[in-house]
């Protein structure tokens, strides 16, 4: 006989302010941030021991780069503008943050040409096999960024979006801010150990 | 406090809820942190019993290798050799699986699945996990990972065989042996969805301690059952990514041709295409992972203890803060101890003796703890529940475990002793064995909590003198057959000259293993039976302090009905001076307890008063 109690609790302070499934996705970051710390610390191990593929970045990262800074600055507008109620703003703020996250992945899947064309394949040298690894791993975070991104554009045209309804728009940003800051640190790392 | 509006929801209308909650909703794809808790449980009891199994089989092996074991055959069918043996193949199989089954399937899902998903709430006062939708996927990732795993045991190659660790190249390379083809590719597919289980889990249980505890719990009146759970879920959430990365670039090198692991390798005088990869650096993700598991094993059974051990001592615990602070240091550490497994892997030996140092100052938190639960026993009024003696029985192990530890972890020592059966007796003892009494001594406390009946005492006492002078009986002696060199995962010593001595060693072992392994249906009997006809539980069968014992005798989901219950004092207020009966709930403000309070108990009594006078100001702002 188990039976379903209707709750009376009283407020109770919560010992932290944070959303429980805020807190969830600050952990989920730990999680991946331990992921590419196993990875670049693997790929600076298996560096020194020798037998390295020197091989030039795909020029390609610089400008993908920059589209993954941009896209964060207009999500951080799409923020602001929510906070304001500014339900015109979000939307095109959104949907640029979107686009630009799409051509994040389409460049860096072009730059994995370049490296076909340079002669750098997945199978291989290791050195080659992990700069796929990398960018593979980041655009599959990505992918999912983009899925919630899209989830979140579609609740903002049902203007569920708001200053009262932010959690997601939150959550939605601070993994958006993550993963660019994720591939930013690959890209120098890449930059300084290749 | 907010009584006036307290509504008492349950106590009528039972076919109401029949409507809402259907069997499936109930048992199976349940929401409710303590069904989900059974369901870690039972799946991992089935997964205890199966890979124990295992050991009694290849235990016939080791101890009788001249045995004719034909009457095996209905079981494993054309895996005994016609003349009666077993099949060395598969032999590699079981030492595999057993492995594989108990560290991560009964030691890690069954242990923190089941304690930390029942307890959690419970213990910090909150209706449910942060996320029950999470939480139900956790256990459905580990089933789906569990139905993987078993399927692989059927395969007609076998199940993995490479060893539990699954270093490359013997992983990496399908045609390296038979249990590295389909069933290694299963391994991995079912470790992955173990990952995710594991890490969902652990996600929700950090998040549920920090955010969801009721009023009055602070960190520093937490059971220490609780704090066991928070470290054990950080260590899982930074380290079983690593495990990841590490299986990730292991499918790679699999199934598309990367050499990560692999280098200048020939197979039947053929080279193999693949340069440039290092089979060490496997061996560093995977133990940055797999020393960390040794913990995450750990760390749950001793909270466990450390709660029951007070209880039944009925003492508060000696050192509360010393307990929490050597669980940190331990988990601190349990990050950079990961090279001395690999001492012999040519690993620089400038490099081998800071493991090594890392690795021994381990030994300072372990006897901090060891002397706390001593101390804590030291002229209290002990009862000997069976739950009682598996912990004490946990202390015993612990440190005749762990003292064999201090050798292994000198990289001179490691080099004579490493893969032989001195390592398998000391994991064995410190991490297997201290575990499993755990994980018992869990069962047998909160069993009347989890299915409101009590498991029967007389059985409990036989049950642990069968398990405690088994588990002696078989790892004792192993250490000497390990200090005699003999080798681990081997099929047979017959062949070898330098090992023809210890043969009635080894059977005296094997008869205790499959002993022990008997005595266990004892426990299995004495579970199943009392759910469903054991004594009904009294409400707090152990006069015990914590939360969980002020719900009804079967709770609902939602844990109490009314309102959730608000802490004033630590849970480990035993046997106080001057206090009218040895136990004070968390529950009971000091106000109460005027005759027993310290000095700067009576202070808070203050604080007390000003905390529940703001809050009936908040039940009136809300009558409005």
């Amino acid at each position: 006989m188990t039976d379903n109690y209707q709750f009376v609790d009283s407020q109770v302070e919560q010992p932290l302010s944070m959303h429980p499934k805020k807190f969830a996705m600050w952990l989920f970051i730990v999680t991946v941030v331990m992921i590419f710390a196993a990875f670049t610390s693997a790929h600076i191990v298996r560096q020194a021991s020798g037998n390295w593929l020197e091989y030039d970045l795909p020029s390609l990262f610089w400008s993908t780069s920059v589209v993954i800074i941009v896209s964060s600055g207009f999500m951080h507008w799409a923020y602001l503008s929510a906070k304001k109620n500014d339900f015109v703003k979000v939307r095109i703020a959104l949907s640029i943050t979107f686009v630009l996250g799409l051509a994040f992945l389409i460049g860096q899947f072009m730059a994995w040409g370049q490296m076909v064309d340079a002669g750098v394949f997945f199978v291989g040298n290791p050195a080659g096999s992990f700069l796929y690894i990398f960018t593979g791993l980041h655009g599959l975070h990505l992918v999912a960024a983009v899925i919630y991104l899209l989830y979140l554009l579609i609740s903002s045209f049902k203007l569920k979006v708001n200053s009262e309804n932010m959690l997601n728009m939150e959550m939605c940003s601070t993994f958006w801010h993550f993963l660019g800051g994720l591939w930013i640190y690959l890209f120098i790392f890449l930059l300084l150990n290749h | 406090m907010a009584t006036a509006t307290h509504i008492d929801a349950h106590a009528h209308d039972d076919h109401d809820h029949e409507h809402h909650e259907t069997f499936i909703t109930k048992y199976i794809f349940s929401l409710d942190h303590k069904t989900i808790a059974k369901q870690f449980l039972i799946t991992g009891i089935i997964w205890a019993i199966i890979g124990a199994g295992f050991s009694a089989i290849f235990r016939l092996q080791l101890g009788f290798p001249e045995a004719d074991l034909s009457w095996l055959r209905p079981l494993l069918g054309k895996w005994i050799q016609p003349e009666g043996s077993l099949d060395p193949q598969f032999y590699l199989a079981l030492v595999t699986m057993h492995g594989t089954i108990m560290v991560f399937f009964v030691l890690t899902a069954g242990l923190s699945g089941t304690f930390s998903n029942f307890l959690i709430p419970l213990q910090i006062g909150a209706r449910d996990m942060a996320s029950g939708f999470m939480n139900m996927l956790s256990y459905w990732f580990f089933f789906l990972s569990s139905v993987i795993m078993f399927i692989s045991l059927f395969l007609e190659t076998g199940p993995a065989s490479g060893g539990w660790v699954v270093y490359p190249p013997l992983s990496a390379l399908p045609q390296a042996m038979d249990g590295s083809g389909l069933g290694m590719t299963l391994w991995l597919v079912a470790i992955v969805f173990f990952i995710v289980s594991s890490l969902l889990g652990g996600i929700n249980y950090i998040t549920t301690i920090i955010n969801l505890r009721t009023k009055g719990m602070t960190f520093s009146r937490l059971p220490l059952t609780i704090w066991s759970f928070f470290l054990t879920a950080v260590i899982g959430v930074l380290s079983f990514p690593v495990l990841f990365a590490a299986a990730l670039l292991l499918v790679m090198d699999r199934s598309f041709g990367t050499s990560f692991y692999l280098s200048e390798i020939y197979i039947g005088g053929e080279a193999l295409p693949n340069v440039g990869g290092s089979p060490i650096l496997y061996q560093h993700l995977f133990w940055f992972l797999g020393h960390p598991e040794v913990y995450i094993v750990l760390l749950p059974a001793l909270g466990i203890t450390s709660e029951i051990i007070a209880t039944n001592s009925r003492k508060p615990i000696f050192g509360y803060k010393a307990m929490i602070i050597s669980m940190l240091g331990i988990t601190v550490l349990s990050f950079v101890v990961w090279a001395h497994h690999m001492f012999v892997s040519g690993l620089s030996p400038f490099l081998g003796s800071i493991f090594m140092f890392l690795t021994l100052i381990i030994a300072i938190p372990s006897a901090v703890k060891v002397f706390n639960y001593l101390t804590t026993l030291w002229r209290g009024n002990i009862v000997f529940t069976p739950a009682m003696l598996f912990s004490i029985g946990l202390v015993s192990v612990f440190i005749s475990g762990g003292i064999t530890g201090i050798f292994l972890g000198n990289s001179a020592i490691d080099i004579q002793l490493h893969d032989t059966y001195f390592v398998v007796a000391h994991f064995h003892l410190v991490m297997g064995a201290a575990s499993s009494f755990g994980l018992l001594a869990g069962v047998y406390h909160w069993f009347p909590k989890m299915f409101g009946r009590m498991l029967d005492r007389k059985l409990g006492y036989i049950h642990f003198w069968f398990t405690f002078i088994g588990i002696y009986a078989v790892f004792f002696p192993m250490h000497y057959i390990g200090i005699a060199g003999f080798p681990r995962r081997y099929y047979s010593f017959t062949n070898f000259d330098a090992f023809s001595g210890f043969t009635d060693l080894n059977a005296f072992i094997s008869v205790a293993a499959i002993l022990t392994f008997f005595g266990q249906f004892i426990f299995l009997f004495n579970f199943f039976y009392s759910i469903f006809r054991g004594k009904k539980a009294p409400l707090n069968p152990w006069k015990s302090n914590t939360l969980e014992w002020t719900t009804p005798r079967v709770a609902g989901h939602g844990n109490w009905p009314g309102e959730i219950p608000t802490v004033y004092r630590w849970p480990y207020d035993y046997s106080k001076p001057g206090a009218e009966e040895d136990f004070i709930p968390q529950t009971v403000p000091f106000s109460e307890t005027m005759d027993s309070n310290l000095p700067h108990e009576n202070d808070m009594i203050a604080i007390e008063k000003e905390e529940s006078a703001s809050e009936i100001v908040v039940d009136g702002a809300k009558g409005h």
